[in-house]
């Protein structure tokens, strides 16, 4: 989905700062995937300050409400002022935060494919992890980064 | 009073098919004339409500893809498609949010004719409305603004319980299946039930404090005690749980009358310990609404008294494992327990204190207020403190059976590491599982996932005991409402925009990370001399911190209503005295006509007033009915993470610029303000997005440059500790260089040359284009 996507955007909420994948913070595994996937990335909450601490300068820091509210309107021109875009990676968000809004853009955003890369599984994306231990998780996200290097 | 014969036969003569009707007759002693819209019906404001909705378009995020209302369904409403009815989505979710709506304002409702009767048996229906003395003139803000009429005595305040119930009835009706189609209607008919629900809050309000002499207006009401380890375990003990005081007021009464005062220790939780600490302030408050379970199981209470809201419905089964008895005294809540009402008091005394039954329903108030009272005295003996809660040994013993099988963190709102706290427990290390207790909300949904029934939440409460049992504090009791001298005072700092922003941290306890996020946002926002309004549980919450010399946060603020304060209004029900105030400054400071001119006093506070409300852990109905009576009044209100889940959100869009037009009343002319305020209903995600919203959502169109060049230095100051950079939008908040914050002027100045910004105006903001002078000189 992601390789067939024109216009891709990943949006990361404050839980990332939480989540370890061992040797590194998750947070440094999704700036080595915005980088080398060159999918803009959107940070929500507070969690922009995270990334600009590293160097990183996401293409966008908005609250996740915003930026969902956005990615429901057919019109808008996207942060680049080139229009709207066709799929929306989220992870990081609270469950419940991102199940309803996979809800929503699943019902008013008929356009828009969406993926959650989060450890449990969002029955209102276009797609989803299942429940996955820590392992299999950390397993899954290289295998993803490996297939989209070079995008 | 209605009258009809249908035949009656007299030595006069015979009278067939007479019919009398004879309505209450309203005083009109208002000094004011009545405005455009007295008792509005649902559509008498629905123009006012389509301005709002057109800058604050709805975002709907459904909780599930069907609707199964009725038996044509279960329809699936999900991408475009419609029910057997015809109902989109949209549609759909707007209805279930006014169906939310309904309920609260419809729960507020009941409670305020409950206490309006109460007290009108109690103390007389001549009983005069008194909030405030000589310092509040205009002593029912809300309801006159929505009425036109002044209530002057408790037996008044029936005509506009009548009219509230008329309008809640009505608007229920219109989520019947093939009634209302469209969402900007539901949206509208959201609005009215919360307007509605305002003037409930108020009737509830206004009259407990006039007939049971609640603080009235007080800056300086009395600090109480709050937290678990404020209450005498040597005494016997009552706790009283829910939103009506009733019960607990003739609780207090019959332990003075009988000379048990002090001997007997009533404490409460919820807003019915708001409310009783008001009335009485040696009484103690517990904390909010999550320490329920905890404190029952303690074993602390020897009786739990439950009258109406947000109680759990096990509270018996938990009163049993402590042999508790319960006693219910709410129609509303009656828990499946025999009525006793009509019993004597000592036979159901002993009847409870013998084990003969768990608990008992009694209607009578007086009534429950004796049998609680004689059964406290009795029990405590035999009780001994009986707790629910397991020894350390036991957890240790216990926890090694778990499966860890992730069930409980699955459960657990706020995805709490629950799993790993208990593994440790298996070795003897209490330490995870106290240091859930602070993050916890006390739902216990993990122990109804155990698959091995491990009672999760009280590991947690025993591993944290220690810290519980130091759980004291000082909160200051409810004030009720904000006096006319206070609100002359500060109005015209707070139009001007040099008070940047009134902000009250309003409804339940469904936080994500702790109640302390909001002694923690209240006290930031105190020290920035913002006004601070607290209310109900989220009142608690801010007094259970230690603050500086560990004070509590109403030690070290002022309760006055004015920059710097922190200010306890009350109860839920009080929350009618944040509205009202803000009512007041249009009407007292602004002297705008005030009553039956809901519009104009609208549109005065949606341009002018920078309030905000945050009800960080929103959870019931009645918040939503509650924040509904805010938004209809151009007010935002900021939810918790947890608020997602009220389905939709009012979002601005600052980008499109179309939206942010208003008319200048001086000219007719319509001018570009900035997307101020950006939203009308938000759910933020951290404290830390919640706190750079608050300070961006005060700002408003009439702001002047001083005004707004001190909002704009909060806001980005708040941003750049919090977001670590400027706020990619600042320019959008700059009409002309005069806003900008002089410490930040060349920073900001780059930026809007940057963004190709242009001098804009600062017009006398209104949307009704009947508030345009010019062309009124011109007719």
């Amino acid at each position: 989905m992601v390789k067939k996507a024109k216009r891709p955007i990943l949006v990361v909420g404050h839980k990332v700062v939480e989540m370890d994948l061992g040797k590194e913070g998750f947070i440094d595994y999704l700036i080595r995937f915005a980088k080398a996937t060159k999918v803009p990335l959107v940070a929500t909450a507070h969690v922009g300050k995270e990334f600009i601490g590293r160097g990183f300068q996401p293409a966008a820091c908005m609250p996740s409400m915003d930026i969902a509210n956005r990615l429901r309107d057919t019109e808008w021109k996207g942060l680049d002022g080139i229009g709207q875009y066709d799929l929306a990676l989220f992870v990081g968000l609270p469950y419940y935060m991102e199940w309803v809004i996979l809800s929503g853009l699943k019902n008013f955003a008929s356009e828009l494919k969406t993926i959650s890369l989060d450890r449990f599984y969002q029955p209102n994306a276009s797609w989803s992890f299942p429940n996955l231990g820590l392992e299999e998780w950390k397993k899954s996200l290289n295998a993803i980064e490996n297939e989209l290097k070079g995008r | 009073m209605h009258i009809k014969i249908d035949e009656l036969k007299s030595d006069l003569g015979t009278l067939k098919g007479f019919e009398l009707t004879v309505g209450r007759m309203i005083e009109k002693a208002l000094a004011e004339e009545v405005g455009p819209t007295p008792f509005p019906s649902t559509t008498n404001l629905r123009e006012w409500d389509f301005k709002l909705l057109q800058k604050y378009k709805p975002f709907y995020m459904p909780f599930c893809d069907v609707c199964c209302l009725c038996t044509f369904g279960k329809c699936d409403l999900s991408q475009g498609k419609r029910g057997a009815c015809g109902l989109d989505m949209a549609a759909q979710q707007s209805r279930i949010v006014l169906l939310a709506c309904c309920i609260g304002a419809a729960t507020h409702l009941a409670h305020a004719r409950h206490l309006v009767k109460y007290l009108m048996e109690k103390i007389g229906r001549e009983c005069k409305i008194d909030v405030g003395g000589l310092n509040v003139q205009v002593e029912a803000p809300v309801t006159r603004l929505v009425c036109g009429i002044e209530p002057k005595t408790l037996q008044e305040l029936e005509d506009a319980l009548d009219y509230c119930e008329t309008e809640v009835t009505r608007l229920l009706s219109s989520t019947h299946t093939g009634q209302e189609g469209s969402s900007v209607d539901f949206e509208s008919k959201i609005f009215h039930a919360g307007m509605i629900d305002h003037v409930s809050l108020e009737i509830a309000d206004i009259a407990q404090v006039s007939a049971l002499n609640l603080p009235k207006a007080d800056p300086e009401a009395p600090l109480v005690s709050i937290g678990l380890g404020t209450v005498d375990v040597t005494k016997p003990v009552i706790m009283v749980v829910g939103h009506n005081v009733p019960p607990a007021v003739e609780i207090v009464d019959y332990l003075q009358e009988n000379g048990l005062q002090g001997m007997v220790e009533v404490t409460g939780l919820c807003c019915t310990a708001h409310d009783i600490t008001r009335y009485n302030p040696k009484a103690k408050i517990v904390g909010p609404i999550s320490w329920q379970l905890r404190y029952i199981r303690s074993g602390i209470p020897d009786v739990i008294v439950v009258d109406e809201q947000c109680i759990r419905a096990d509270s018996l089964d938990e009163a049993k494992k402590i042999k508790a008895p319960l006693i219910a005294s709410s129609s509303k809540n009656c828990l499946g327990l025999p009525e006793r009402t009509h019993d004597p008091a000592d036979i159901i005394v002993a009847d409870l204190v013998s084990g003969k039954t768990p608990g008992v329903l009694i209607l009578d108030q007086a009534k429950v207020g004796e049998v609680a009272a004689k059964t406290a005295v009795l029990i405590a003996p035999k009780r001994k403190k009986l707790k629910a809660i397991p020894s350390v040994k036991k957890i240790i013993k216990d926890a090694s059976t778990c499966r860890k099988c992730h069930e409980c963190e699955r459960a657990c709102p706020n995805d709490l590491p629950i799993m790993d706290a208990v593994t440790d427990a298996t070795k003897g290390n209490l330490e995870k599982l106290a240091g859930l207790y602070e993050t916890c909300i006390g739902c216990a949904r993990c122990e109804s996932a155990c698959p091995q029934m491990l009672p999760v939440h009280s590991f947690i409460v025993k591993a944290a005991e220690k810290k519980m049992k130091e759980e004291a504090y000082l909160i200051r009791a409810g004030r009720g409402a904000i006096q006319d001298v206070e609100i002359r005072n500060v109005g015209g700092p707070i139009v001007l925009g040099e008070i940047p922003g009134v902000i009250a941290f309003v409804g339940c306890a469904n936080y994500p990370k702790g109640g302390e996020e909001v002694a923690e946002m209240a006290v930031e926002f105190a020290k920035r001399r913002y006004i601070v309004i607290t209310s109900g549980c989220s009142a608690m919450s801010a007094a259970m911190y230690k603050y500086e010399d560990g004070k509590s946060p109403y030690e070290a603020f002022p309760g006055v209503f004015d920059a710097g304060g922190i200010v306890n209004v009350g109860s839920c029900v009080a929350n009618s005295h944040i509205a009202g105030a803000a009512i007041k400054i249009a009407s007292i400071f602004a002297k705008r006509k005030l009553s039956g001119n809901y519009e104009e006093i609208a549109d005065y506070i949606h341009n002018r007033v920078g309030a905000v409300g945050v009800a960080w852990g929103a959870m019931s109905q009645k918040a939503a009915a509650i924040a509904s009576g805010f938004w209809r009044l151009g007010i935002p209100v900021i939810v918790g993470p947890h608020g997602s889940k009220y389905r939709r959100m009012l979002l601005g869009r600052k980008d499109l610029e179309e939206d942010w037009y208003v008319y200048d009343a001086r000219t007719g002319d319509q001018v570009y303000v900035g997307p101020v305020p950006e939203h009308l209903f938000y759910a933020a995600e951290t404290k830390e997005e919640a706190m750079v919203m608050i300070a961006k959502l005060c700002m408003r169109p009439n702001d002047t440059t001083k005004g707004r060049a001190i909002k704009l230095t909060h806001y980005a100051d708040l941003s750049n500790r919090l977001n670590g950079a400027m706020p990619d939008d600042i320019h959008l908040f700059v009409r002309t260089p005069a806003d900008i914050p002089i410490t930040m002027k060349d920073e900001i100045m780059a930026i809007l040359k940057e963004k190709s910004w242009k001098e804009g105006r600062i017009p006398d903001p209104t949307l009704l284009p009947r508030m345009i002078r010019k062309k009124e000189e011109e007719t």
